[in-house]
């Protein structure tokens, strides 16, 4: 797993060309969004649904991108295209690692909108 | 960035994603343009069906209806068919590519989207369908509805329409006895660049060249495309046709050779107005008497020992600025009653 949650090349990219302001909604918006992908990914996945797993995590793993969080979204990634059965198989692993990096991102987002 | 084909357009970004939803209506707005935003396929649809749209950003994985059936959906729907749509996804896959390439998308954008790269994309997409709504303009103003609702399905028709217009002959003076004075390959050399400059004098002016034929030529002004004062844009090409030949003319005899005159017929009204000839071969042109009286005059100003002779019709429609000198009713070849012919005095005369 990377050391920093957040790439900051990435997202001083992002500050640059979208505005710092404008980055800090942007920042507001996702982490009002993205606890409610992961709720869906993990309701879909009690319920077996398989596309809408897919679905949430493929827009996980493309906001994931937009903010530099690549460990993020390399995990959202795996889930995407792995599908419901690799963690089904690791006992639901995968969806506490997905947890645990989110937590990291979104502590680390909300100091880089401020700053 | 006060390009007006480049900025000021209105986009249409439809993605289920908030976020990324909020980031390209953002990038667009920097760029100078409108954003709407919808969050799925079926309200992406709706919309374009209410208002116009420049260009559309579109996201594969939606609810309702996906970034696929949006694309299928347009290409059947003949308002919609033309508008361009940019796909921005981050789903995986070259066959997605292919795919939407294929249901006829301009361009393939992943996510997430290079700030750069989407503001190249979008100005040639915007530039794509800027040509092929001039195209499409000037099909409209040329054809008939149901000739124009032919070439949108076909492509191509023959046809015509009635228009107000004004029409131009020109051709050189003695142009035989030139021919025959010099060798072939001066001519052609000769004839190059008195074409050169005078496509220049009547594009500058809003005409179009339809025909050339030796050394002369046909030109309109007010088709295909309508043109405000028609005649009196005529009247100043002829002016400026005559001063880039007597320029010509002065380079010529530098070089020891003779100068080269032309004589110019203009006349003013309705005409028909479109393509004609066949299916592999077309041409387009006007037909009519206007376009007779023209021929007519410039044949005149040989006998008037005029440069530029114009009809009554052209000179009413002149701004004041350009003098004309009546010569009274003529004899017209091919008209039965004689007709009011006006000399356009040039600088040279």
């Amino acid at each position: 797993m990377a050391a920093e949650p957040i790439d900051s090349a990435t997202f001083t990219e992002l500050k640059e060309t979208a505005g710092a302001d404008f980055v800090a909604e942007l920042v507001e918006t996702f982490l009002v969004e993205a606890p409610a992908m992961i709720a869906e990914l993990r309701s879909a996945y009690a319920a077996g649904d398989a596309e809408r797993f897919r679905r949430n995590a493929h827009s996980l793993k493309s906001n994931g991108n937009t903010f530099g969080a690549l460990a993020l979204a390399t995990l959202a990634r795996q889930l995407e295209l792995g599908g419901m059965e690799p963690v089904r198989a690791a006992g639901g692993a995968p969806l506490d690692a997905l947890d645990a990096e989110y937590a990291r991102v979104a502590q680390a987002l909300t100091e880089l909108a401020r700053g | 960035m006060a390009d007006p084909f480049r900025s000021g357009a209105s986009l249409l970004v439809a993605d289920d994603n908030k976020v990324n939803r909020l980031l390209l209506a953002r990038s667009l707005e920097l760029m100078g343009h409108r954003a709407t935003t919808v969050a799925d396929g079926r309200a992406a649809l709706l919309r374009l069906r209410e208002t116009p749209h420049d260009l559309v950003l579109l996201d594969i994985e939606m609810p309702e209806m996906n970034g696929f059936e949006v694309l299928e959906a347009l290409r059947k729907d003949l308002a919609l068919r033309d508008v361009p749509v940019i796909v921005t996804s981050s789903l995986e896959g070259l066959e997605n590519v292919v795919r939407c390439i294929e249901l006829g998308a301009e361009d393939y954008l992943t996510k997430p989207v290079n700030a750069v790269l989407l503001k190249a994309r979008v100005g040639a997409s915007l530039e794509k369908k800027r040509l092929r709504d001039q195209q499409k303009e000037l099909i409209r103003r040329f054809a008939t509805p149901e000739v124009a609702q032919d070439l949108e399905t076909e492509g191509f028709a023959l046809g015509g329409k009635r228009v107000a217009g004004t029409v131009m002959f020109a051709d050189i003076r003695g142009f035989t006895t030139l021919a025959e004075s010099q060798p072939p390959e001066e001519t052609i050399e000769l004839l190059n660049t008195y074409y050169t400059l005078m496509f220049d004098a009547i594009g500058g002016h809003g005409g179009i060249v339809s025909q050339i034929a030796g050394d002369g030529l046909m030109a309109i002004f007010g088709a295909p495309l309508p043109l405000l004062d028609h005649a009196d844009a005529a009247v100043r090409t002829a002016l400026d046709m005559i001063e880039m030949m007597e320029l010509f003319g002065a380079d010529r005899t530098a070089a020891g050779k003779p100068p080269i005159r032309i004589g110019i017929g203009i006349a003013t009204g309705d005409m028909v107005a479109g393509y004609t000839g066949t299916r592999e071969r077309a041409t387009y042109t006007c037909i009519g008497d206007t376009v007779n009286l023209a021929a007519r005059l410039e044949q005149h100003t040989k006998v008037a020992g005029r440069a530029i002779l114009v009809d009554g019709a052209t000179r009413a429609a002149l701004r004041g600025d350009i003098a004309v000198e009546a010569l009274g009713a003529v004899d017209i070849r091919g008209k039965m009653k004689q007709v009011d012919v006006f000399a356009v005095p040039t600088p040279a005369a």
